[in-house]
């Protein structure tokens, strides 16, 4: 698979005093941040703190309140082709009997209007992104045959079937056991090392990402704190930027626990 | 004249009948465009919303016959209108139960209203209700055809999209789609069909067109194509074979197409899953 390889120097994401919110009603503001290339960011924060209002910017879903945001030096618009994305609680019905190359190919020519012949290649490239996350074996079985942990291969495949440059995963771990989402994790760390390809991923609990991370965006109290996971999760930096006392505390095999804001327990 | 053993003579015998062919030639287009609609709506689980826009095509349909048109123009329009009505309530407005049931409900009403204006009341309502195909003009088969054709176009266009946007919504809109167009393209597509199969299984039956043909078909398939195909080739055997029985028997049309595909329904729903996806599977 061919890589689109970036403009030296390129930053994917920026942002400068990006407030977000709905009109009338800020999710978060003041927030500036940048992601580059290659990088593998998780985004964590307490449930409704607006993460997933972060994707909906970048995926020019929703606009910002104010300031700016670009990704790929421009301004977020829908149908960018080098954007991969996963929503949030994103179930097939059990009712869906359709196979899985079926879902990834339609990812990579199911915005084309009318007849078109170049069906086989596509068939192959939508296989490839299928071997890409170990998932060959599972193209002619039925979505509704799969469990949690296939089902987010395959959408992850489904994601990456266009080759895009930056990843929007959200939660793709909320429904799977401690063992399936640790293989999930290794899957996308594989991915963002091999493709180096950036990585945005949503989750609720950041211990099972720690080892991979490159950078860490936490979410809350309608701010935004970003950085590597050694600058950003410590109690006197959340301190300062929450105006509470929070504490971080770190396990012997270096999990970690954020005390102090509401809703969000580490360890969860 | 009876049911002989040489079914070629049977054709010959039936297809002497105007009646008999213009009812086959109208189910022919019907079972197809339902078959293919069909399987949109199952994927969608829209399928209360066809038999609402059904319902208010019974309104159209009365309409229709008091002022002395073909009751397939009042079907086309309100079903039309009525589609466009559910997309604007939003997109998600097919899983809008109680608003839709509410407005189809009324529509029945006014259907009954029109109904009983008119002076051949019974036979009228019966044949808009459970259909009358055997009874179906030629200017009735020449307005199946050129909606059958409209439709077809028009899923040869959106085919892609459509189904990209009716299986992973997100992704879709994400992508670009425009999901809206989408939505109110396919609730066109729906009225149409809705109106033309109306005239073969009438307002009440229309899931045993729309809905069970191709609901039979997506567990026998896993790619979309093969799923269309089988669903088309199911109601086209059930059409075919339900006229061809009541061309002997002196039941309804509509009986035996519902019964037939009720029986394969029932046979498709008692094997597990795991046994009938090993057909397609052997065939790459």
């Amino acid at each position: 698979m061919t890589v689109t390889v970036a403009a030296a120097g390129e930053e994917i994401v920026i942002a400068e005093n990006l407030k977000a919110g709905y009109s009338g009603k800020t999710v978060w503001q003041d927030a500036s941040f940048g992601f580059d290339r290659g990088e593998f960011v998780a985004i964590i924060g307490p449930n409704g703190a607006g993460k997933t209002t972060l994707f909906r910017l970048l995926l020019g879903l929703q606009q910002p309140l104010s300031g700016t945001l670009r990704i790929f030096n421009s301004p977020p618009k829908r149908g960018n082709p080098r954007i991969g994305y996963v929503p949030q609680r994103h179930l097939i019905d059990n009712e869906t009997n359709i196979e899985c190359l079926e879902l990834v190919h339609l990812a990579l020519c199911g915005q084309r209007w009318g007849f078109h012949t170049s069906a086989r290649v596509e068939r192959s490239t939508a296989l490839r992104a299928l071997e890409a996350v170990g998932a060959a074996d599972l193209a002619h079985r039925s979505l509704s045959a799969l469990s949690g942990g296939e089902l987010q291969r395959i959408f992850l495949a489904e994601a990456l079937v266009s080759n895009p440059d930056i990843l929007l995963l959200d939660e793709p771990l909320a429904n799977l056991d401690i063992r399936r989402g640790r293989e999930l994790v290794q899957l996308v760390n594989g991915v963002v090392r091999s493709r180096n390809v950036t990585a945005l991923l949503v989750a609720h609990d950041i211990n099972p990402l720690l080892p991979f991370l490159d950078k860490v965006v936490y979410i809350a109290n309608g701010k935004v704190a970003t950085g590597r996971p050694k600058e950003v999760l410590t109690s006197e930096r959340l301190t300062a930027l929450y105006e509470v006392q929070v504490e971080v505390i770190r396990d012997s095999r270096g999990n970690v626990a954020i005390i102090g804001i509401e809703d969000y327990h580490g360890d969860e | 004249m009876g049911f002989n053993a040489n079914l070629l003579i049977d054709l010959q015998q039936m297809l002497q009948y105007q009646f008999m062919q213009h009812a086959f030639e109208a189910g022919t287009f019907v079972a197809i465009i339902a078959g293919i609609i069909g399987y949109f709506v199952v994927l969608r689980r829209s399928s209360f919303a066809a038999h609402a826009l059904s319902h208010i095509g019974f309104a159209g349909a009365a309409g229709a016959v008091l002022v002395g048109v073909s009751p397939v123009f009042g079907l086309l329009l309100f079903t039309t209108v009525g589609g466009m009505g559910i997309t604007a309530l939003g997109p998600r407005a097919s899983h809008r139960d109680v608003q839709i049931g509410t407005v189809l409900a009324f529509m029945l009403g006014l259907g009954v209203l029109f109904i009983s204006l008119y002076t051949g009341y019974a036979t009228e309502a019966y044949s808009i209700l459970f259909g009358e195909i055997l009874g179906i003009s030629s200017i009735d088969v020449l307005v199946t055809a050129v909606a059958g054709l409209i439709i077809l176009c028009i899923v040869a266009v959106v085919f892609r999209p459509l189904l990209f946007a009716s299986l992973d919504e997100d992704v879709a809109e994400a992508k670009g789609l425009p999901m809206h167009l989408l939505g109110m393209i396919f609730m066109l597509l729906v009225a149409l069909a809705t109106s033309i199969a109306v005239q073969v299984v009438g307002v009440l039956l229309i899931f045993s067109l729309m809905v069970t043909p191709a609901a039979i078909a997506s567990r026998l398939a896993k790619r979309p194509w093969r799923a269309i195909i089988a669903s088309v080739v199911i109601s086209l055997t059930a059409t075919w074979l339900g006229l061809f029985i009541a061309f002997y028997e002196p039941y309804p049309v509509s009986f035996f197409i519902t019964t037939i595909v009720f029986v394969l329904y029932l046979a498709i729903r008692f094997i597990p899953q795991s046994l009938l996806d090993r057909v397609p599977g052997k065939f790459p």
